[in-house]
């Protein structure tokens, strides 16, 4: 099944999107760009002043000028896991996962055994007689994807479902989703690069209501175009116009105006826009401009000094430096003082945007 | 003055209360100003006449009615309750602050004054009266009307009550609900409706209540007639004239029904929070 969906939510939602049969896209982005609204447009929680959506073929809402059709949630075949598993709580286990086959207008007895199967597929069906209240939130998270499939959705909508989570048990509901979402139609919302790893076949990254970027995870990841993909992939992100030698990097930033030598792609084209990508790991940092004319010299300020991975991360505007804690000490950094940034040109990758 | 004070210390819980000491004066004063009249009433009772007065033919005829009508005017206050409710708390239309505040005006309103208004609507020379006179049917001064008059007054109170729990659940579950299938009337009796349950039972706690105690209204639009219109808030204040004793068994009467109601049905009921 297709799923194809053009959305406007005046002031929060402009995309257009497509789920592929069988595959599973990450959304990604920073909070309020209009990630859950675009999940809930496609479960039809919310309606949006304009657009359309099929999913299979069959019409999910058409809202333009003259057409207005209007498929209620219950009839989309669209089922929604949030980041709370909002079990029923007067409902036991078994009954909240009963609850759409019963709702289906399936025979009780018959509903609560396509229940038991469920709850037996996710590895809960020992829950099957408890009350929602005397769940953890893995259980119940669990118990709600048993929920979710047994309504056997066309396409899944998934909303953070492990950001109410502990460290202990996201792994545990990671490894779950992987399985059930292999070869199903489903979308993602998460903050974790992460579940976009393991769960998705494609990213789409959406910032205030816009597709800024898609892609295969891989392609999306190691080789970004936009600042929220660049800091999920872990990476220092310049943009600009390509040159022969590397990249003109615009911008007011702090690397503004800045000429950055590196390797460019075959594809990359002089004149053209491009980004210029490289890791924090890669940069060293001095306090005088160091002798040797490096190809690759940034006069920068510190912004921040944080603790990352066993090392010290040195923030300076977007731009990223990692480098030991002894070295830190040694050089005395603190906020504020001018630095320089240095990168070899070869760790400096060039590429189209 | 000290044991509140010690109670407020000691007992119950050893978080932060956060409530000033000074506060427990005035809240004394409040507990019992509610409960010194009940107190004086009791100590008015003529005990060795309390099992005649309240068995007499009257009394019991009073009581009987008391019990049937308010019932009934429960059961109206919930099917025309229970919609208004879901029609206030889920989703906004024009009109909507308007309809609430005529809704609850009932509850500030004298009940005589909404005796008269039902008279005007429902007597033979009414609004709706006329045509039901024509139809061979009856109202006013009839146990229906005693019906009306008290669903009249009880129905704000299972309506904000009912109002506030449908907001406070909020509709994530129904939305959750929806999304896996149900159609909407299948999400109000198997989702929405389970989850007020506590709302439900006090509004029609409180209504029955409210509808026990009616007087105004009723004595306006239905009148006194024993065994058929006269309640016992109003046989108590018929007595009162001529027999002091029997007001006063009567009216401890009503404050028993009255505390076993509430007492039954309005405790806490054990909350299921989901995890």
């Amino acid at each position: 099944m297709t799923f194809r969906m053009v959305a406007r939510v005046r002031g929060r939602l402009d995309a257009e999107f497509t789920v592929a049969p069988g595959e599973t896209v990450a959304i990604l982005g920073p909070n309020g760009s209009g990630k859950s609204t675009l999940l809930a447009a496609a479960a039809g929680l919310v309606k949006p002043d304009a657009g359309s959506a099929s999913l299979g073929g069959r019409v999910l809402f058409e809202r333009d000028g003259g057409r207005q059709d209007w498929v209620p949630p219950h009839r989309r075949g669209v089922a929604l896991l949030a980041q709370e598993a909002l079990l029923f709580p007067h409902l036991s286990v078994l009954d909240n996962v009963a609850f759409a086959p019963r709702s289906a207008g399936g025979a009780k007895a018959k509903s609560r055994e396509t229940a038991r199967r469920w709850l037996s597929d996710v590895g809960a069906l020992d829950l099957a007689g408890r009350r929602p209240g005397q769940l953890s939130g893995g259980q119940a998270q669990r118990v709600a994807v048993a929920r979710a499939l047994a309504a056997d959705p066309e396409l899944l909508l998934l909303d953070e479902p492990m950001a109410a989570l502990d460290i202990h048990a996201a792994p545990h509901l990671r490894r779950l989703l992987k399985r059930v979402l292999a070869g199903r139609s489903a979308v993602i919302v998460t903050h974790d690069v992460l579940d976009a790893l393991m769960l998705a076949d494609r990213i789409v990254v959406l910032e205030k209501g816009r597709i800024v970027e898609e892609g295969p995870v891989r392609e999306v990841l190691a080789r970004p175009r936009s600042a929220f993909a660049a800091g999920l992939a872990g990476l220092n992100l310049l943009s600009g116009t390509v040159t022969a030698e590397g990249l003109l990097v615009s911008g007011a930033g702090a690397a503004g105006g800045q000429a950055v030598s590196g390797t460019p792609d075959g594809e990359a084209l002089a004149g053209e826009p491009g980004v210029a990508a490289f890791p924090p790991s890669a940069v060293s940092v001095f306090l005088e401009r160091p002798h040797g004319s490096p190809r690759n010299c940034l006069p920068l300020v510190i912004s921040e000094l944080e603790p990352h991975a066993g090392g010290i991360r040195v923030r300076a505007g977007e731009l990223a430096a990692d480098i030991t804690p002894a070295a830190s000490a040694e050089l005395g950094l603190e906020p504020g003082m001018q630095v320089f940034f240095v990168v070899k040109s070869a760790e400096v990758q060039v590429y189209g945007a | 003055m000290n044991p509140p004070l010690n109670a407020s210390q000691d007992g119950g819980g050893h978080g932060y209360s956060g409530v000033p000491r000074w506060l427990y004066l005035p809240a004394a004063v409040g507990a019992l100003f509610v409960l010194l009249p009940l107190v004086a009433m009791l100590a008015k009772v003529n005990w060795g006449q309390f099992i005649p007065l309240v068995t007499s033919a009257a009394s019991l005829d009073a009581l009987g009615l008391s019990l049937r009508t308010s019932a009934a005017s429960t059961v109206l206050c919930l099917v025309f309750g229970v919609p208004l409710a879901m029609v206030l708390a889920r989703r906004p239309f024009r009109g909507q602050r308007l309809l609430r505040a005529f809704v609850l005006l009932p509850l500030v309103l004298p009940p005589v004054v909404g005796g008269i208004a039902l008279l005007y609507t429902f007597g033979r020379q009414g609004l709706l009266g006329k045509s039901l006179e024509l139809a061979g049917v009856q109202i006013a001064f009839s146990t229906t009307a005693v019906v009306l008059a008290q669903a009249f007054v009880a129905l704000p109170f299972l309506v904000v009550s009912l109002e506030g729990a449908l907001r406070s659940a909020g509709n994530k579950y129904e939305a959750i609900a929806a999304t896996l299938g149900a159609p909407p009337t299948t999400v109000l009796r198997r989702v929405t409706l389970p989850l007020v349950v506590p709302g439900l039972v006090s509004g029609a706690v409180l209504s029955f209540a409210r509808s026990l105690g009616e007087f105004g209204a009723t004595l306006t639009f239905a009148g006194s007639l024993q065994g058929v219109t006269r309640t016992l808030p109003l046989e108590i204040y018929l007595q009162r004239e001529s027999d002091a004793d029997a007001a006063v068994a009567l009216s401890l009467l009503l404050v028993a029904v009255a505390v076993a109601v509430v007492g039954l049905s309005y405790r806490k009921p054990a909350r299921q929070v989901a995890a």
